[in-house]
């Protein structure tokens, strides 16, 4: 095929995808834009660098294009007087950049639009049409590859025995692992099974310490869906699908998801899609786990007595509902809360959310990014600075080292797990 | 026919005609579109799908704080002129018994003073309006046509209307007969233009935005986030 066909073949594909997501809710929303731009000001890769193609809305004009031609009530207006342009090849290749490089799905632009346009969904949707066309950032395409074989980004599942053996040496405790019947199938993030498995010890830790019944397992354990980030529908539906499979066939009441917020995302909210019925297991959030531990009595913390501010992740916190619960447990913790500038549904995300943290040529606008967060912290005058995603930590971690900041981003789960009392 | 009685008839009628049967399609259309169920479980004590949407559409309605000190003057000025437009268009008498001979609907009008105040601070927002449109750089980065017809068709009612303004409403309603049919029918002209252009381009936000503040905050009341 030559290069041309080639990219008729992939810009329909983009079309063909672009079309199957304008649904009522983004149809109402890619109608609804008054073009008063106030969602730039919300958005950390526009504030930081002052540069208005990074405003939200722009983000998303070749998906509304599609939308405009191709499926708006006026389509056949549109078309016959050539009103919108068709979007190119060439258009989606520029555009790549604004929907992967400097769009985390953080949804803060989301909070402020005044129409209530759910921008960071609609960056979601338009990113489905963006995989079709074979036009995501390479670094995330290999991570893509890679889960296709391995169903993780991290391992295959033939190693998980190795790693949890190793880890379980490590920092002296049982995980186990490939139960034929467990209460809660456990998973991670892709971080956890290599340079962080001190959070598989910890997580590991907890669930001991209150004697359920649980397991890791090598069919369904890394719960970071790479899919849902890259917008590689067939990927996410098979990664979910993985996990929720897996508990079901240990008849697992409950998946215990790890710190991490896609994860959240993509397991909590999205997959019940792909089942199309209520799912037979409960999706739990680390977080919403341990609150729920303490408030039952069933979990007891020492008090650190020190002041700490609270990162708020984005898909946890802003998209997820898990506002108060962080809160409910650094207040169990005994550390006096003293919050961001911006918390809670207002927060600036850590410029690493939907797959930017591991885009490598995106490093100097997620640093921009960093900067912002720094100095909010830093104005906070806390001691301590927590969060409850792994990949906030792993981007905040690398912002750090780069400017040489001395002030760790702790877990939550870990601040939990090394305080235990009986 | 003079052009008032062509104004006042057969091409507000029309105007009358596409703003209604255009704004119906539009909305239809969009409602029809096929709708995505979300069957992930609902956060427990989160609040009817009902109360979700009133929420979000009521908390649409001011701005939040945290995005105030950069946005504050493009905010205010966006209430500047939606309230100046409600006020000259509901509130001023000539315009009461205009709609009361279409609908037999009529309301106590405000006084005229009120009125000359509301249409020209809302001339004078909607200039500002426009200024930043031209000079912001995020603004001329996402404009298109539709914004400066929009802007335009909703200039064009108010100065026609102040240049008909000769006398008090006391007055004018007291009279049986026009006396500037001319520029009378000029005012009704721009207005039948906006009618017209309404269903198509942005000014359709006036119906939309309800929906669409709506859906998200469905969206995020199932999930458990407060907006």
């Amino acid at each position: 095929m030559s290069s041309a066909a080639s990219g008729e073949v992939r810009l329909a594909a983009a079309m063909q995808s672009f079309v199957s997501e304008f649904g009522v809710t983004s149809a109402l929303h890619l109608e609804s834009c008054v073009r008063c731009g106030l969602c730039a000001e919300a958005c950390h890769f526009y504030i930081t660098t002052g540069d208005a193609k990074y405003t939200p809305i722009y983000k998303l004009q070749p998906f509304q294009r599609a939308y405009l031609r191709e499926a708006s009530p006026f389509a056949p207006l549109v078309r016959a007087l050539g009103l919108v342009k068709k979007p190119s090849l060439a258009d989606l290749q520029q555009w790549q950049e604004l929907l992967y490089d400097s769009c985390t799905m953080c949804g803060r632009c989301t909070v402020a639009c005044p129409m209530g346009i759910d921008i960071a969904e609609l960056v979601k949707e338009a990113r489905h049409g963006m995989f079709k066309a074979g036009l995501i950032p390479e670094r995330l395409a290999l991570m893509d590859r890679t889960a296709r074989q391995w169903n993780s980004t991290a391992t295959p599942g033939d190693d998980l025995p190795d790693i949890l053996a190793e880890a379980a040496a490590q920092y002296g405790v049982e995980i186990p692992c490939d139960l034929d019947q467990a209460d809660i199938l456990v998973t991670a993030a892709p971080a956890e099974l290599g340079d962080h498995t001190k959070a598989l010890a910890d997580a590991a830790k907890v669930l001991n310490h209150i004697g359920v019944r649980w397991t890791m397992h090598q069919s369904g354990f890394d719960a970071s869906n790479v899919g849902f980030n890259n917008g590689d529908l067939d990927l996410q539906e098979r990664l979910t699908r993985a996990l929720i499979d897996t508990a079901v066939k240990i008849g697992a009441t409950t998946i215990l998801l790890p710190e991490c917020g896609h994860a959240y995302g993509a397991a909590r909210w999205e997959a019940a899609k792909w089942y199309g019925a209520a799912l037979p297991v409960r999706i739990i959030h680390m977080t919403e786990f341990l609150d729920e531990l303490i408030a039952e009595g069933r979990l007891r913390v020492n008090r650190i007595g020190m002041t700490a501010t609270f990162h708020d992740p984005c898909q946890i916190v802003r998209r997820g509902g898990l506002e108060a619960a962080a809160r409910r447990v650094l207040s169990a913790l005994g550390l006096e809360l003293i919050e961001l500038r911006n918390h809670g549904v207002t927060g600036f995300c850590c410029g690493g959310g939907g797959g930017v943290v591991s885009n490598q040529r995106a490093a100097p606008l997620r640093q921009k990014v960093f900067q912002m967060k720094k100095k909010q912290v830093e104005a906070s005058g806390a001691k301590r600075f927590v969060t409850s995603c792994g990949q906030c930590r792993i981007t905040l971690e690398m912002g750090a080292k780069l400017t040489h900041w001395d002030m760790p981003a702790e877990s939550l789960l870990e601040l939990v797990a090394d305080n235990l009392t009986d | 026919m003079d052009i008032l009685t062509i104004a006042r008839g057969p091409i507000f009628a029309f105007g009358l005609a596409v703003f209604v049967l255009g704004s119906l399609w539009r909305l239809i259309a969009i409602l029809r579109r096929p709708r995505m169920p979300d069957l992930s479980p609902q956060r427990a004590g989160a609040p009817s799908k009902l109360s979700g949407a009133l929420h979000a559409i009521a908390r649409g309605m001011w701005p939040r704080k945290e995005f105030g000190q950069t946005t504050i003057v493009a905010s205010l000025n966006g209430y500047v002129f939606h309230i100046g437009l409600v006020l000259v268009f509901f509130g001023y008498a000539p315009h009461i018994a205009f709609i009361h001979r279409l609908t037999g609907l009529r309301w106590p009008a405000l006084p005229d003073p009120v009125m000359y105040l509301s249409a020209g601070v809302s001339i004078i927002s909607l200039l500002l309006a426009l200024f930043y449109r031209l000079t912001n750089p995020v603004l001329k980065r996402i404009s298109n046509a539709d914004d400066i017809i929009s802007w335009a068709l909703v200039l064009l009612p108010l100065v026609t209307g102040m240049a008909v303004v000769g006398e008090t409403s006391t007055v004018i309603l007291a009279r049986d007969h026009v006396i500037y049919g001319g520029p009378l029918a000029v005012h009704l002209l721009t207005l039948e233009l906006l009618l017209v252009w309404f269903p198509f381009g942005k000014l359709m936000h006036a119906f939309l935005f309800f929906f669409a503040r709506g859906a998200t905050g469905i969206r995020f009341s199932h999930r458990g986030v407060k907006l």
